[in-house]
């Protein structure tokens, strides 16, 4: 028989604390500092654990809180100066005057973006004269940069690459690679890919791994500046790769988030992606104007799918906008704009492209000042992986104690896993980043 | 062989068709009473004067760059906007147990709920979890769930369609029957597509229920300051709900008040039980974020955020949300009126009575395709028409036609 007093030790502490709080609303006030109460067990989110800093923009969190003079942030990839100061290309600058001058409304864009955009974004991984552009066999989307891109990518696959569930990533790879892909339902596999013995690529191991993977499996390729490592295959390799892909009937999504960034020169940059589409890979890919363009913030990028035709790419195009829709509806105006002014006024692309080429030699002068400190400070360590090593990062093959210590002494910011943003060092802080290296690599 | 071979064509997005449609028309008589956008007296896009200001205040500060945001977003834009929301004097931001993430748009807001709920909710698994939608609402509130993985997905009672108005018994019937820890999504105000708000005392109520049956409070508030023109009146439920303790989110848009449609410009404000929960809801947002778009645009939230936190700009930004708002009810007016010199069949009192920028006009399916086919006036299938799309120079013809297909099709 139940009691008044069973029923009050039946109800669960949750119900017994609102009733209090109803208690104490209806008085007028309610304070949750009055201590007794457990605050999480009258929280929906009592259960809800402290999620870990992201492990790259983490860094830069920590950075900001350094109160040292000397302090460096070579963790997240924007690129800096040679003050170390963001820097606004100025085509960009002039294509944001170009637009303010235009007073264009504000409607909404269409889900998959603004037109002068993609065709213009799909040109310049594709090239110009590519017959996939021609045939219109391409559907390209605007996306929120890489990162929404990827997430695209990934839940399309998810969705409609039902012959495989792998995605194989290379080791080590971007790490938000795996979450991303994780989330959209995906198994996360991996293949060689960095020789730490040598601080380069380890060419066999992938090939070995990549012949090995099932059928119709997911590869994913960074199609140029690896991030996280710089470490790229040279163009023979690459064919190698194609060839053994092709063998293994795998799918291959290429994520480009460098265009330009690598080498200086963009169609070189885009040359992996170019030979596979040639070959007669029908890729998926993932651009970023990020750091090309220097738009970080304004989040631009694109998504591509190379289809059999233009009819199917009408079909995967559709599909493509049922996944967007209830993700953001349609995509943000102001980067698009200024990127597709850029590509597509001759005058500002002409700039473009040498601000490009810019930045790409300053971190390539970076690279050879830093060899060349390490050796002056005395390092018997072989440092020629940071000339060799290209794009904005440089995988040091520091140790996470030693990166701890770099951290912790010397007030440099970077990733555990021993990868520098060169973008990050300028002239005047290479000598005291080469002598912090030496200090905890010595 | 394709690997996208079996890859169906999907049906397109009905709203965006519709506007597709409208283009290729060629009657110069045509009315476009479908997508959500403020139009001008004149049935062009209207980029608010103090949105024009504060682009070229932008635009002559060099000190700006186009480095990334945080996760979160812009701070000074998250706080402003829920002050927007709950209030300057909010006890509930007073107390630091209001956080906010900045998102791509209402819709951006509402996906980052959604998926932070069916991860966290109620244990880590909210899959099974009844979401429940009001009949009718905005058809994206379906997707946005659906895809962040609920997969039941149910209709509360809210509009009646014989008298044309809110039907609180079966609101508040299926908030009794829910079971418990069901997550509702409210208007805020406006309510998309009917234009159907709940009274003060009607709110009192689904709140009492909503607290009774622990139920989870989702606000999707993309219309503030849009329906009366006054942002306080347009806010009175959420705060009304942060009073009566409960812990919420509320996905804002600032799309419609702010004229700044392509810029997705969207906050989710999260009300908690006090700061070390909110701490950790945030740090669990970011992880969603971080796989979503990693970050949010900060074109568009720094316009809000340098109107918001100005007082002049923020005041002028009132004064052009009102001309919109006022815009809208003298074109209902002019309907409503118009309607009765013609003695068009039925009553037509909901045109004035409805607010915000929709109104459910009652029309049904064939009555809708017979505007559409034989008056090149395009509204939704559902009788919803956008009252932006009526100016003084077309209300006549709209009105007529209204009252010609009324007449001619049952």
């Amino acid at each position: 028989m139940l009691t008044a007093f069973s029923v009050i030790l039946r109800l669960d502490s949750t119900m017994s604390l609102l009733k209090y709080c109803k208690v104490i609303s209806s008085i007028g006030t309610f304070s949750p500092s009055l201590g007794v109460l457990s605050t999480r067990n009258s929280s929906w989110w009592g259960g809800v654990q402290m999620g870990p800093p992201d492990p790259i923009l983490g860094v830069s969190e920590a950075f900001k809180r350094d109160t040292s003079p000397k302090k460096m942030n070579l963790g997240v990839g924007a690129y800096r100066d040679d003050h170390g100061k963001p820097f606004v290309l100025d085509c960009v600058r002039k294509a944001e005057a170009l637009i303010s001058s235009k007073q264009l409304d504000k409607e909404y864009l269409a889900i998959g973006g603004l037109g002068d955009f993609t065709k213009s974004c799909a040109q310049l991984a594709l090239g110009a004269d590519s017959e996939v552009l021609k045939s219109g066999r391409n559907i390209t989307v605007q996306t929120i940069s890489g990162t929404g891109s990827l997430c695209i990518g990934a839940n399309f696959l998810s969705r409609f690459h039902s012959a495989s569930r792998d995605v194989y990533l290379p080791k080590p790879s971007w790490g938000n690679h795996t979450p991303i892909f994780r989330d959209a339902g995906m198994q996360l596999k991996a293949y060689r890919y960095y020789d730490p013995s040598t601080c380069g690529f380890d060419f066999s191991g992938a090939l070995d791994d990549i012949s090995k993977m099932p059928e119709k499996s997911v590869i994913m390729l960074h199609a140029c500046a690896h991030n996280p490592t710089g470490v790229d295959p040279k163009p023979e390799q690459w064919k190698e790769i194609a060839d053994l892909v092709k063998k293994r009937d795998l799918l291959v999504f290429f994520d480009m988030a460098y265009q330009g960034f690598a080498s200086g020169d963009i169609d070189r940059d885009a040359w992996a992606v170019r030979h596979f589409i040639e070959q007669g890979h029908n890729i998926v890919l993932s651009q970023s104007f990020a750091k090309n363009m220097g738009l970080y913030g304004e989040r631009v990028g694109g998504f591509t799918v190379v289809c059999n035709d233009a009819e199917e790419a009408k079909r995967v195009e559709s599909q493509l906008k049922i996944l967007i829709r209830p993700i953001y509806s349609n995509p943000p105006m102001n980067g698009a704009r200024i990127a597709a002014a850029i590509l597509n006024t001759p005058d500002l692309y002409k700039i473009w492209l040498e601000e490009v080429h810019g930045m790409a030699n300053r971190i390539i002068k970076m690279r050879e000042q830093l060899a060349v400190n390490l050796k002056n400070e005395g390092s018997t360590h072989n440092w020629q992986h940071v000339i060799d090593q290209i794009g904005m990062f440089c995988f040091t093959g520091l140790k996470p104690e030693q990166v701890e210590r770099l951290t912790k002494e010397f007030s440099v910011y970077m990733t555990k896993d021993g990868r520098i943003s060169m973008a990050g060092v300028t002239s005047g802080n290479v000598g005291y980043l080469a002598h912090g290296i030496h200090t905890v690599t010595k | 062989m394709s690997l996208f071979g079996e890859v169906p064509q999907a049906t397109p997005v009905a709203v965006f068709k519709l506007s597709n449609d409208f283009k290729e028309d060629a009657n110069p008589k045509k009315v476009n009473l479908g997508v959500g956008a403020y139009r001008t007296d004149e049935g062009q896009p209207w980029v608010l004067p103090v949105v024009k200001k504060v682009e070229k205040i932008i635009v002559a500060d060099n000190s700006l760059n186009h480095e990334y945001l945080a996760i979160l977003g812009l701070p000074e834009f998250r706080s402003s906007a829920s002050k927007i929301a709950l209030g300057e004097d909010s006890p509930a931001i007073q107390e630091n147990r209001v956080g906010a993430v900045q998102c791509l748009g209402g819709t951006g807001a509402l996906k980052m709920g959604a998926e932070f709920l069916r991860r966290w909710y109620n244990g880590n698994d909210n899959t099974k979890t009844p979401v429940y939608v009001s009949a009718p609402t905005w058809e994206n509130h379906n997707a946005v769930f659906a895809n962040a993985g609920f997969e039941d997905i149910r209709p509360y009672k809210y509009w009646d369609a014989e008298k044309r108005g809110l039907d609180l018994d079966g609101f508040l019937g299926d908030l009794e029957s829910a079971p418990k820890h069901s997550i509702f999504v409210l208007h805020a105000c406006a309510h998309n597509p009917t234009g159907t708000d709940p009274t003060h005392v009607e709110w009192m109520q689904v709140a009492e229920v909503m607290k009774r049956r622990k139920l989870f409070v989702f606000f999707d508030s993309a219309y503030q300051g849009f329906a009366s023109g006054c942002l306080d009146k347009d806010a009175w439920a959420v705060r009304y709900f942060v009073t009566q303790g409960f812990e919420m989110f509320c996905a804002q848009s600032f799309s419609k008040n702010f004229g700044l449609y392509n810029e997705r410009v969207g906050n989710l404000t999260i009300v908690a039980r006090d700061s070390d929960n909110l701490k950790r809801v945030l740090s669990q947002m970011e992880k969603i974020v971080r796989v979503t778009w990693s970050n949010p645009p900060s074109q568009g939230a720094r316009l809000v955020a340098i109107t918001l936190n100005t007082p002049e700009l923020f005041a002028e930004w009132k004064d052009n949300v009102k001309s919109m708002a006022d815009r809208v009810l003298l074109m209902r007016a002019s309907l409503q009126a118009k309607l009765q010199a013609l003695e068009t069949p039925g009553t037509w009192d909901h045109i004035t009575q409805q607010i915000g920028m929709f109104s459910f006009t009652g029309l049904n399916p064939k009555q809708v395709e017979y505007m559409i086919k034989e008056r090149s006036i395009y509204l939704m299938a559902s009788g919803r028409i956008n009252m932006c799309g009526l100016t003084t120079k077309n209300i006549d013809y709209v009105a007529e036609s209204i009252h010609e297909t009324v007449v001619n099709v049952q």
